[in-house]
């Protein structure tokens, strides 16, 4: 990676070579990818059903980088993640069955009940919450940078934001706070082609978001955000960089969101050219080509992991569904600590 | 007891507070080496140092949003807007955010900050800088608001904001920092958040008012004792949650109500006192509830249409006449 601010354009890391993680963490990635995916397919197709209210913001296609960002953490670092934040959550280990009985509405939800898909919060995974407010959580993750290191905790935080956010004012006077104050903090810029509805070279003139870290003075990278290795080993060197007082960095992982903004949204604005190409460019896919190539493992081995995951999503569901609603006397509770 | 004014007094708690518990620390603009724009952090960058007096850029959605996520994380942050008019610019932090991440994420994290600065009408600084701000605050659940008047309450009631699990907006007035009275000494004085103070007793009318509207109320007060007209003072000093039953209770004697407030009056602290007024007491009541409120116009510039928006004397002692029919 090459550091930013002298103006000359930004690095790409391409693919890692696989040989920088072992096979049993490339399984072990391809079954939170895939995890990942059958959980929001099926999620989905509850919202279709009516078992799941109001609407969803599906990740199925960007899941290489929660998995290749959270692979890269330690168990006790922090995340701060948006409204498309499911697969952040999987791959920093929420409990599948507390998340999907939070997007049924349930009181043994993650947030019992109270938050929905859009603000699912877990401080037992290091999960700080979802917010719904496009670009809302990245000073607030700042803020967490900023405590860590008051108190010495050795955590660092992870802010996983769109391509759309990158254009909220709030971005802006984060980045100039964590940088000027050197906190522990990385910041991802998940950039999935589209700002809700809006591509990206309609609301940007730069192509590649992560020369903007230039003007924090800070480094920043454009990896294939497609290529789970790839996004593992620039975080991982980012992740050193900040754990050891480095600071903070900008990582840019370019992806496609396969589904619309929210699902039920008809998708006019994409092009049947560049859902073929994203197509081929599929993140399980390549893994899965990868893992099974020459010399790799037999098929049938991640065929079994497919189905371990088919019954854990299926017991998510079932937990979710049998799971009581909360109590309408429990309104007015958690509205205020210590009352 | 040491006689002090209102700027010591908040000074003093902050002092006591970072003193007491080491995750308090202070952020904002002009906070450290300046010492404070209106000075009530004077000393303290000296005597902390500046992992603990925070300057920050000109940014307050920014070190707002910073704060929340410190708080969310161990730490009691408390922010200083240098007026709170610049708390709009991080409106979506404080109501987004802090007030609701306690409900949103089931009471798995709190957020104890306290958002403070001076707010309410000033001396000629005209619309953008010289405004009542607690009516964007009042209004969302998660949030507490403070509104202290005099520098006792200044001291007590902000160390009890500090101190409190929960997001706290605590507005101060630029025209009440030099204000002077009896502080007490004691690191262990608190006025709790939510109680009501009855300034002067009476049997006539009850009169609430906060901030430099409760100065103009005693005046008025003071003025129609000489007619014969027995005002009762309430200062709500915590409009979220509020006292309902020190003020309810004092309705109840003197069967009737006057809201003095410096804001515009459309859907106002008076509107919401004149409600659970009449929600609760409306078998007491003698009189309809009136309101006397700031005009329903920004706040202008030129010296004269300054004091046409700002309720006077003459109107509160109008008002209360009325419902005394005296």
């Amino acid at each position: 990676m090459t550091k930013m601010g002298e103006g000359q354009g930004t690095s790409s890391t391409g693919s890692a070579p696989p040989g920088q993680l072992s096979r049993q963490r490339l399984l072990h990635l391809y079954r939170v990818m895939a995890t990942i995916r059958r959980f929001e397919e099926v999620a989905c197709q509850l919202l279709v059903d009516g078992k799941i209210p109001a609407t969803l913001h599906a990740s199925i296609g960007q899941e290489a980088v929660a998995a290749g960002v959270c692979e890269a953490l330690e168990p006790a670092d922090l995340i701060v993640t948006n409204h498309r934040g499911h697969g952040h959550c999987i791959a920093k280990g929420v409990d599948l069955k507390a998340m999907m009985a939070e997007l049924m509405g349930k009181a043994s939800g993650t947030n019992r009940g109270r938050g929905g898909s859009m603000h699912i919060a877990d401080p037992a995974q290091g999960i700080l919450g979802a917010n719904g407010i496009v670009g809302g959580g990245i000073p607030i993750a700042v803020g967490a940078a900023y405590a860590c290191r008051a108190r010495e905790s050795g955590q660092i935080v992870v802010c996983f934001f769109g391509d759309g956010a990158a254009n909220e004012g709030g971005c802006h006077e984060a980045m100039n706070l964590a940088s000027l104050w050197e906190l522990p903090i990385l910041f991802v810029c998940e950039n999935n082609q589209y700002a809700e509805m809006t591509p990206q070279r309609v609301h940007t003139r730069v192509k590649d978001l992560s020369v903007r870290a230039g003007a924090y003075d800070m480094p920043g990278a454009s990896v294939d955000g497609n290529d789970v290795v790839a996004v593992y080993a620039a975080v991982e060197a980012a992740v050193r960089r900040a754990r050891a007082g480095g600071g903070p960095m900008l990582i840019e992982c370019k992806t496609f969101r396969v589904r619309g903004h929210f699902e039920g949204d008809p998708q006019r604005y994409k092009t049947a050219e560049e859902v073929a190409r994203w197509k081929e460019k599929d993140p399980l896919t390549l893994l899965k080509t990868s893992l099974t190539g020459p010399g790799g493992i037999p098929a049938g081995e991640l065929e079994a992991i497919q189905q371990e995951i088919e019954s854990a999503v299926r017991e998510a569901v079932a937990f979710a569904e049998a799971a009581p609603l909360p109590s309408p006397d429990e309104v007015l509770t958690h509205v205020y600590a210590g009352a | 007891m040491s006689v002090m004014t209102y700027r010591e007094a908040l000074n003093m708690a902050l002092r006591e507070e970072m003193q007491r518990d080491p995750r308090v620390f202070l952020i904002g603009e002009e906070i450290g080496v300046y010492d404070g724009a209106y000075k009530v952090t004077q000393g303290l960058l000296k005597e902390f140092g500046e992992r603990r007096v925070v300057d920050t850029p000109i940014c307050e959605s920014g070190f707002t949003g910073l704060a929340v996520g410190a708080a969310m994380v161990g730490l009691r942050p408390v922010v200083e807007m240098m007026t709170f008019n610049f708390a709009i610019l991080a409106l979506d932090q404080i109501v987004n955010s802090a007030a609701k991440m306690y409900y949103m994420s089931g009471g798995q994290y709190n957020v104890p900050m306290v958002i403070r600065g001076p707010g309410g009408p000033a001396h000629q600084l005209a619309a953008q800088h010289s405004q009542s701000m607690e009516v964007y605050f009042y209004h969302v659940p998660g949030l507490k608001v403070v509104r202290p008047s005099t520098p006792p309450d200044a001291k007590g009631l902000l160390k009890s904001a500090i101190r409190d699990d929960n997001p706290v907006i605590f507005i101060e007035a630029e025209t009440l920092y030099g204000i002077k009275g009896e502080v007490p000494d004691d690191p262990e004085f608190t006025i709790p958040l939510g109680k009501a103070e009855i300034r002067r007793e009476g049997t006539d009318v009850t009169v609430f008012a906060y901030m430099g509207m409760l100065y103009r109320a005693l005046e008025a007060a003071e003025e129609l004792a000489k007619a014969g007209v027995s005002c009762e003072v309430v200062d709500p000093r915590t409009l979220r949650p509020m006292d309902i039953e020190t003020m309810i209770g004092s309705v109840r004697k003197t069967h009737r109500a006057v809201v003095v407030e410096a804001g515009a009056g459309f859907a106002g602290m008076g509107s919401e006192i004149a409600a659970f007024v009449t929600e609760n007491a409306f078998d007491d009541l003698d009189a309809p509830v009136e309101r006397v409120t700031g005009a329903n116009a920004p706040m202008p510039y030129a010296k004269n249409l300054e004091q046409a928006k700002t309720p006077s004397k003459e109107k509160i002692i109008a008002a209360i006449r009325r419902v005394c029919h005296a």
